[in-house]
């Protein structure tokens, strides 16, 4: 690839040059496959005697189901059965209960309730997507239309219409304590007082529909045994099967995914739309079935990027040093939760970009709001919180009269900058990107700018420092009054854990399957070291004192075993994930 | 209601099948004569995925009736290749890198096929007409360009 | 479940169509597929016609006349149609060209239906045919009037004198996607000249109303006047006359009723896009 400029020059002595991909144009193993035509993706499958399953969508945004009459389009021609919600045995999933992660609350098709435009209520099968499809005109439904709410913040506001009955505040409720996610480091009040310029924008970012070129879809069939074998558009095959196995209640090994090619995913197929009421109509009529959106269903019901709203505060000094900022933000969800839980969380790992600033605060909330559940998308929560950064760090480069990259420049992490997180910055190039492209575009630099280095000056003094942080109560569940509620508690400077109040794991599913399932351990032939403890927390080091008393704090019965020699007994994804959510595996 | 029976040539070889009175050539393709090429990415005429030749001329395999099919020359990517050759487009294809997920690539090679069949020579204009009908999510096209400019300048890629 | 005939003969297809309520013509396909495919088309009959009367073209003399089954392909191979051919390649890509009929495009909805604004500029004529009778001709505007009631028969054909002088005929495009995009909006415009003066201008745009239409405002303002900027800037006064663009997924009404008299004018004034 010949357009391809390696700056080897940069951070020469931390490698070792024997790059043997990186750089070169390394052929695609399915590109043969690709220009003759032969990749097969999930829809290029013939299955004898396949049939075609649509959905009718609600009409509504928001709206109790009166009624259900679906027998004109049982009797409609080649029609072979309708799915209605009763018929589908684990009828209320959330992607993330894989992982323990969040509550139930998305039907596969609505009963009661529809909460979004779209939202599927029944299924048909029939012989050809013709006849399918004519047969979902002759379904009756009788909706009560509901009020609709479609604002990030109006959701918020007490009185606003129930969107997601398992969430009744329309907030996704982080660790059974706050209606968002928390980032506390420092004093951002104090910051703000002491700063020069203090300025505060809003952003906002709309849905973003993927738009694959292949629209989602799997074709799922009977196989020997008792078995289902699925071809299916799933980015994440493991995901899509345990949500299956879930939703039609079968163990996971009577599913047989086949997967490999996906037509465009970029996120838009991970929330596995099609693939448990395939085999759910495979299992009730013991044909194939096939299920794949059209193009416009795929552009209206398939889940989009979620929109974001982005406030952020910063504290200025006017020569150009950030000392505050603080940023809300809001994740529209739409009806259900599927991933918009770990985005927040995400979202509140990466702020405040990649700049060291003395006192930061967060709060990241998820919203449910009437419009289709949102999902992921290209580096969803963080790219759109990047767009609001790096546009709030032109507009203080502006209100400092400072050029931008230098704005950049001057405010980026260095090796050994304290992150709020409370992780000391490490392997930082922010500052070298920001010179090679000034260099680019030809963009003058001061000199100052030009001898800049990721590698000096960063861990210097107060950088270094985890400082004092104030740490708030705001926004418990259920009690909205408490959101503009006081500081309770300042930590001292240099606390870098806090004891949790409980065991740092997240609600299992309240629904359905409510424990994962073990992977079943194979005995190797010769002796083997004993199994290793299950995963115990360090001691914490922060001792309270003053008002704030915390539960007893846990303490291990032994300190963590050495690697064992064997192969560990692998735990289940709730640890795999566990770094994501606050505890730490090493 | 009865069938309708449809004979044409495929990639070169006499077919045969029976279709729906309103059945689009697409769906006959695929699931009537297994020849997965084509793409289904729209049903509306956007996306060019479903692009074949008939008659020689580039056709979407959706909107076409399949009945209006009858006696004549169907041409896919499934046929491009002479056995084990690979077309020039399709080598272009892969020097290139011009496909990451390679939905849009059957129908990509189809209308650059067309184009190269009455202009052997075509203009970066020219090429990016061509394709114009085909909508890629992956590349941003420049790869694709650069294959179809390259494969008509490659030895032998007069050959249809 | 959808039905097929197909008929040898012009007046085979016209009775069938005059007959029964629920047939519909099939040119290119490139609309009642799509309705098809996305199961608005459930039930009737789908008419196709392979009688060569429907894509004929004769093009040689004064008089220009294109069988209802004549394709954007068609017209873009044909010399004598020059006139034709920016609004012929503005028609989809490539393969919907090769499908896409000009009777098809009568019937398209706003915002597309960007061939017949050019033949709305040229004055043309729709040859209608109903039942086993023969064809009659009518004002390709009164069709467009009419079009939304139906049943006004089978269109065989479409009628135009050609223009003059080919350079005297504009046709445009604004979409947002080039080369292949939806309209924003469409201006075809025959300015024929005498004496240095237009005389008996004809504007039509697409996509400012539920069907193409004549932009009367605009041609009375330049009828009788040189193409300078004085007539030019009355153009564009008079431009947004007649117009009633809706909101769609493609623009808003108000960018299209903005933008109208800025491309117009550039038009005019032989301005790029």
């Amino acid at each position: 690839m010949a357009t391809m400029e390696m700056r080897k020059d940069l951070f020469a002595d931390e490698r070792d040059d024997n790059l043997n991909v990186i750089g070169k144009g390394v052929q695609r193993q399915d590109m043969p496959g690709h220009v003759t035509a032969r990749t097969r993706f999930f829809d290029d499958h013939a299955f004898d005697g396949m049939l075609h399953l649509k959905v009718v969508r609600s009409p509504h945004h928001h709206a109790r189901i009166r009624a259900i009459d679906i027998s004109a389009a049982e009797r409609a021609p080649g029609v072979k059965r309708v799915l209605r919600g009763a018929d589908v045995p684990v009828n209320k999933n959330t992607l993330l209960s894989l992982i323990n992660f969040g509550k139930d609350d998305e039907p596969s098709l609505a009963v009661g309730k529809v909460s979004y435009k779209g939202e599927p209520v029944v299924a048909i099968l029939a012989d050809s997507e013709a006849q399918a499809q004519a047969a979902c005109k002759l379904v009756r439904i009788d909706y009560d239309p509901l009020p609709a709410v479609f604002d990030v913040e109006e959701t918020l506001k007490p009185g606003a219409p129930v969107v997601n009955e398992t969430y009744p505040g329309n907030y996704f409720e982080y660790h059974e304590r706050f209606d968002h996610q928390k980032l506390r480091f420092g004093d951002v009040e104090r910051g703000f007082a002491g700063a020069d310029i203090v300025m505060e924008h809003r952003y906002q970012m709309s849905p973003i529909e993927h738009a694959p070129t292949e629209t989602n879809g799997s074709i799922a069939a009977p196989e020997q045994n008792g078995r289902y074998l699925v071809h299916s558009c799933a980015q994440g095959l493991f995901f899509a099967l345990g949500t299956t196995a879930k939703i039609v209640d079968v163990e996971s090994n009577q599913l047989h995914f086949i997967g490999g090619t996906v037509g465009g995913g970029f996120g838009g197929k991970v929330d596995s739309l099609t693939e448990p009421l395939a085999v759910l109509g495979a299992m009730l009529t013991g044909r194939p079935v096939r299920f794949v959106l059209d193009r416009e269903e795929e552009m209206l019901y398939g889940s989009p990027r979620g929109a974001e709203r982005i406030y952020i505060k910063d504290g200025l000094m006017r020569d150009g040093r950030i000392v505050a900022r603080h940023i809300r933000s809001y994740f529209d969800a739409g009806a259900y939760t599927r991933l918009s839980s770990y985005a927040a969380i995400k979202c509140t790992a990466h702020v405040p970009g990649p700049y060291w600033i003395p006192n930061v605060a967060s709060n990241i909330y998820v919203s449910y709001t009437n419009r289709c559940p949102s999902t992921a998308m290209r580096g969803f929560g963080v790219t759109a919180v990047d767009f609001a950064l790096e546009v709030q760090m032109d507009r203080l480069a502006e209100a400092a009269n400072m050029d931008p990259m230098e704005l950049r420049i001057l405010n980026a992490y260095r090796d050994g900058d304290m992150k709020p997180h409370r992780r000391a910055a490490k392997n930082t190039a922010l500052v070298e990107c920001v010179q090679v492209a000034a260099e680019k575009a030809n963009w003058p630099l001061s000199e100052q700018a030009k001898r800049a280095s990721s590698l000096i000056g960063g861990g210097a003094g107060e950088r270094s420092q985890i400082p004092a942080t104030q740490l708030d109560a705001r926004g418990q569940i259920g009690r909205p009054d408490s959101r503009n509620g006081p500081v309770t508690q300042v930590l001292p400077a240099g606390t870098s854990r806090i004891a949790p109040s409980k065991q740092p794991v997240m609600e299992g599913a309240r629904d359905g399957r409510a424990t994962p399932t073990q992977v079943p351990r194979y005995e190797p032939q010769r002796p083997v070291a004993p199994p290793p403890q299950a995963y115990q927390p360090a001691p914490p080091p922060y001792q309270p004192a003053g008002s704030y008393s915390p539960p007893p704090a846990y303490q291990p019965a032994s300190p963590p075993p050495a690697p064992p020699v064997a192969p560990a007994q692998p735990q289940h994804g709730a640890v795999r994930f566990s770094s994501v959510f606050g505890t730490r595996r090493r | 209601m009865a069938k309708l029976p449809l004979q044409f040539r495929l990639n070169g070889s006499d077919r045969a099948t029976f279709v729906d009175p309103a059945s689009n050539l697409l769906d006959t393709l695929r699931r009537g004569l297994g020849d997965f090429g084509p793409k289904y990415g729209c049903g509306q005429g956007t996306c060019g995925v479903c692009t074949v030749l008939v008659d020689g001329e580039p056709q979407l395999a959706c909107l076409t009736l399949a009945v209006s099919c009858e006696g004549r020359q169907i041409e896919t990517t499934s046929g491009m290749a002479d056995g084990p050759n690979l077309h020039p487009l399709q080598d272009a294809f892969m020097d290139h890198f011009a496909a990451q997920c390679g939905f849009c690539t059957p129908g990509m090679l189809t209308a650059a096929r067309a184009l190269l069949a009455k202009n052997p020579q075509p203009s970066r204009e020219e090429v990016v007409e061509a394709i114009s009908g085909n909508i890629c999510r992956c590349t941003g096209y420049e790869p694709i360009i650069a294959a179809i400019l390259a494969a008509a300048n490659a030895p032998g890629a007069r050959r249809a | 479940m959808l039905d097929l005939r197909t008929c040898a003969s012009l007046s085979e297809a016209a009775g069938i169509l005059s007959g029964d309520r629920q047939a519909l013509l099939i040119g290119g396909g490139t609309l009642v597929m799509r309705d098809v495919n996305e199961g608005r088309l459930t039930d009737g009959t789908l008419v196709r016609v392979t009688d060569p009367a429907f894509r004929q073209m004769s093009t040689g003399g004064a008089r220009v006349e294109l069988g209802a089954g004549v394709t954007m392909a068609m017209v873009l191979a044909n010399r004598d149609l020059a006139c034709l051919h920016a609004a012929a390649r503005a028609i989809g890509g490539p393969a919907v060209r090769t499908m896409a009929t000009i009777g098809g495009n009568l019937f398209a909805a706003a915002p597309y239906g960007d061939f017949t604004v050019a033949l709305l500029a040229l004055d043309a004529q729709v040859i209608l045919q109903s039942g086993y009778g023969s064809g009659r001709a009518v004002p390709l505007e009164d069709f467009l009037s009419a079009r939304e009631r139906g049943g006004q028969g089978l269109v065989t054909a479409v009628q135009f004198a050609r223009p003059q002088n080919s350079a005297e005929f504009h046709f445009r495009k604004i979409s947002r996607v080039k080369p292949k995009g939806i309209s924003v909006l469409s201006i075809a415009a025959h300015l024929p000249l005498s004496g240095g003066r237009v005389a008996q201008a004809r504007v039509a745009y697409g996509a400012m109303a539920p069907t193409p239409i004549r932009a009367r405002g605009v041609e009375r303002a330049l009828d009788g006047k040189p193409l300078d900027q004085a007539a030019i800037q009355l153009a564009k006064q008079a431009a947004l006359e007649g117009c009633r663009p809706a909101t769609d997924a493609i623009a808003s009404e108000w960018y299209r009723r903005e933008i109208l008299p800025v491309h117009l004018g550039r038009l005019l004034a032989g301005e790029p896009r």
